[in-house]
């Protein structure tokens, strides 16, 4: 009797073990961001190319939108630019541009320099909006459907990989909503 | 090449943690002295291939050299010399390399001051700290290698540091706080290594004692650092938020103080050799779950590290070879442990087993509250989350129960109370105790309040104890005082016990009586705050080496008389574009003003959190006195004398070994 006892120890640990066996294969992180499903905050910001014009939520026109977040510091951001232009193309999707804690004059010359992909960009100099909708840095782009909802978040660049596995099932789904 | 060089050297010290642990215990089960003896030297070696190792990972750091991921991550050219470096224990990987650096450092201290301990013992500590290494090191090589390239390709700039980081605080508080963690290996290789030697005696808990202490001390600082540090970085105004990587380092350090307490009553009555053995494997296990939770992604913790479910896996099997195989050991060796316990329920050895009882019970409600939220998720019943409530109301109530036996320990005798002697030492300072707990509340704030009377009642009496037992260890039998008599042990304990009764007060007085007003101000307005007058001077524009900020020009008044300009900031760092608080924080013994800008409302007014935090530094304050205490207690003479004594005795009866 007095034998077992001394093996309690041992059966207590092989228990919280399989527990934690078991804990690697779940994921805490899937908690969904906390603007997901939520439409997109209210904001009133100058364009980069111009100072004067202001635009609102509802200037983010088209049924399903691209909000991507890019600097001139960023250098992701040049890695995802040449595929941004890629996107730009695809009929189904708007892409506008969130530019973030940046210098206008710069981004000025990066969108000579490297074309521009982006319906028009959003200048948020004190990254105000940024904050709102829960930017951590960029690049970061946001999946807004046809009803204005925040669908997606995505941190970090896009290339084709992502592409294909991240947004473009969300695009079709949101599709297939919008036909129903 | 560097980093090569780096990543070559910690392959080496992975060579040295390999024979470590192999020849000295071929040694001795060969009974070769030259292969028991080879230990020292490799654990001289193991240390000097990590210290290279981590020196060579941290000039890469100062150099910007981003070709290699971890500092293309964790740093950027623009990043100052002292957070570079301290960017080393940054991230993850470099982290890692940091725990195992602090392992050999210890290994070899061991190894350098153990010239009293029998050579075979010695030797098998040694292999035992030998194989954590090598587990360690294999987990940092294979799944988390600081030294990684990222060729040809790689970043001209790095991402830099977590601007959360980029603080002093954080500077030293994961040291400390991995030279607590790595620390208590030595507690658990003395175990296991007495275990397998299936020698029990006064003398390996003696030996092993300052190594505890030493860990413990160490680890109380870390502790309080973070505390520390995210009470003034974080903006919140909070200083413990039972977040789960808090938990993770407060369990070792609950479990580590009943230890030291089993080892004190080991070594001297000769008892409590379960526990001792029990609580040494449970505090190790407790910092190898820490790193499996924190470091696996398991647990959600504003603290995660980058996850990887592959180190996961490799730490939860570190974790079932070094937990799984010591309590196997126990299970089987431990019935040649005799452990007579001859102590009647009036003595001290009970209220230690008492205490012991306790802080074992909150660990374990802890590591409940913490593991909760995984086995909620496991049973498939959803995702929850544990919080405050739940901690403190199992804590608080426990921690006043384990206060009432703190002051009793001290000033009962071992083995046997005589009848009324405890009364005797007790009466005066427990009523006074409780006459100083209700006329406090009255002086402060001028009403009652039960949460000031207990928390103020149990910190007098925890203080009065201690005080107590050293004023009737340095009274001689003339009736004379004489504090050198006090030995230093004693005093140690009584200044680790006193820290105690700091931070309960600290902790009472801020929870009671704090202060919080969210304000709206415009530049030259003011507001009152617990007497002081707070006025807000309007904002600059202030410029950092690697972000920018917005200062805000606080002005702090008592009776119309200035106290200090506050600057709070909202900073962003322009590189990881991250907004960041930093609180303006004006601190003196009796109380801490706490500024934190909010948002900008418009008309240059901004909304303002303002804080009034009573005693606050008390709570780190009482940290620091613990760790010193620890400290005074391991220079007690104690641990040398009776060494010098044993060795004299070996010499004697073994002339031919030296």
């Amino acid at each position: 009797m007095k034998s077992i006892i001394r093996f309690i120890p041992l059966i207590l640990f092989v228990l919280l073990g399989a527990l934690l066996y078991r804990g690697l294969f779940l994921n805490p992180q899937a908690m969904p961001s906390a603007m997901i499903g939520k439409p997109l905050p209210k904001f009133e910001l100058p364009r980069v190319k111009s100072e004067e014009q202001l635009v609102g939520r509802d200037d983010l026109q088209g049924n399903i939108v691209l909000l991507n977040v890019w600097a001139t510091w960023c250098i992701q951001c040049k890695y995802e630019h040449p595929y941004l232009l890629n996107i730009a193309k695809d009929e189904r999707i708007k892409l506008y541009g969130l530019n973030f804690t940046d210098d206008r004059n710069a981004a000025l010359s990066w969108l000579k320099q490297y074309q521009d992909p982006y319906v028009f960009s959003i200048f948020d100099e004190q990254g105000a909006l940024g904050l709102d909708i829960g930017v951590f840095g960029a690049p970061e782009t946001f999946v807004i459907d046809h009803t204005g909802i925040i669908r997606k978040r995505f941190a970090g660049p896009i290339n084709d990989t992502v592409w294909k596995r991240e947004f473009l099932p969300l695009i079709e789904t949101i599709e297939a909503e919008m036909a129903q | 090449m560097i980093p090569e060089l780096g990543h070559f050297a910690l392959i080496i010290g992975l060579a040295f943690a390999l024979c470590l642990s192999i020849v000295p215990l071929i040694g001795v089960a060969q009974n070769n002295q030259q292969l028991i003896n080879s230990a020292k030297p490799l654990s001289l070696g193991l240390f000097i291939f990590l210290t290279i190792s981590i020196c060579l990972l941290a000039y890469s750091f100062t150099v910007d050299d981003f070709s290699v991921k971890y500092i293309a991550n964790h740093s950027n050219s623009l990043l100052p010399y002292y957070f570079k470096i301290s960017a080393v224990w940054g991230g993850h990987e470099g982290s890692m390399l940091f725990w195992v650096f602090a392992l050999t450092a210890w290994t070899f201290a061991v190894g350098a001051f153990s010239k009293q301990i029998e050579k075979e013992f010695v030797a098998r500590v040694l292999a035992i700290m030998g194989m954590i290494a090598v587990g360690f090191i294999l987990f940092t090589l294979l799944t988390s290698n600081p030294f990684e390239r990222l060729l040809p390709n790689f970043p001209a700039e790095g991402r830099d540091l977590n601007p959360l980081l980029q603080d002093i605080g954080l500077i030293i508080h994961p040291p400390m706080l991995y030279m607590g963690y790595v620390g208590f290996s030595v507690a658990f290789a003395f175990a296991i290594a007495a275990l397998m030697a299936g020698k029990m005696d006064a003398a390996w808990a003696r030996w092993s004692r300052p190594w505890t202490v030493a860990a413990w001390s160490f680890l109380s600082v870390g502790i309080a650092l973070g505390s520390w540090w995210a009470y003034y970085e974080l903006g919140w105004g909070g200083w413990w938020f039972w977040d789960p990587v808090e938990n993770v380092s407060f369990m070792p350090w609950l479990a580590g103080t009943a230890l030291i307490h089993a080892l004190a009553v080991t070594e001297q009555r000769n008892t409590f050799k379960h526990w001792t053995l029990l609580l040494a494997i449970f505090t190790f296990s407790l910092n190898l779950l820490g790193a499996f939770l924190v470091r696996s992604g398991v647990i959600t913790s504003v603290h995660s590290f980058a996850v990887d479910p592959g180190r996961g896996m490799y730490l939860l099997v570190l974790l079932a070879i070094a937990v799984g195989g010591s309590l196997t050991l126990y299970a089987i060796r431990s019935a040649k442990v005799s452990s007579p316990s001859r102590f009647t329920l009036y003595s001290r050895e009970s209220a230690i087993l008492i205490a012991m009882s306790i802080l074992i019970t909150a660990t374990v409600t802890i590591l409940l509250g913490t593991l909760y939220p995984l086995i909620i998720d496991a049973m498939g019943l959803g995702k929850i989350s544990v919080g405050a409530p739940y901690f403190n109301l199992v804590f608080i109530p426990l921690m006043i129960l384990l206060f009432l036996f703190m002051g009793i320990g001290p000033l009962i005798r071992w083995k046997k109370a005589r009848k009324g002697e405890l009364s005797k030492h007790l009466n005066k300072i427990s009523v006074f105790s409780v006459l100083f707990g209700i006329a406090w509340p009255f002086l402060f704030a001028g009403e009652f309040s039960v949460w000031a009377f207990v928390g103020m009642t149990l910190g007098c009496w925890i203080v009065l104890a201690v005080l107590k037992d050293v004023l009737n260890n340095a009274k001689q039998a003339d009736g004379r005082w004489k504090f050198s008599a006090v030995p230093l042990n004693h005093i140690g304990m009584a200044v680790a016990h006193a820290g105690i009764a700091v931070t309960v007060i600290g902790v009472t007085m801020v929870s009671t009586y704090e202060q919080e007003i969210n304000v709206k101000m415009s530049p030259g307005e003011n507001v009152n705050l617990s007497g002081y007058t707070i006025e807000f001077a309007g904002t600059k524009d202030v410029l950092g080496p690697n972000y920018s900020a917005i200062q805000g020009q606080v002005n702090v008044l008592l009776d119309g008389e200035f106290v200090t300009l506050l600057k709070p900031e909202q900073r962003t760092y322009k590189v990881q574009s991250m907004g960041m608080t930093e609180a303006g924080i004006h601190t003196n013994l009796l109380r801490d003003i706490y500024v934190a800008l909010g948002d900008p409302l418009g008309n240059n007014s901004w909304s303002m959190r303002l804080y009034y935090k009573p005693f606050i530094v008390w709570i780190w304050l009482g940290g620091f006195l613990m760790a010193i205490g620890g400290f005074l207690a391991i220079l007690s003479k104690r641990y040398r004398k009776r060494v010098l004594a044993s060795e004299q005795k070996r010499n004697q009866s073994n002339p031919m070994v030296l």
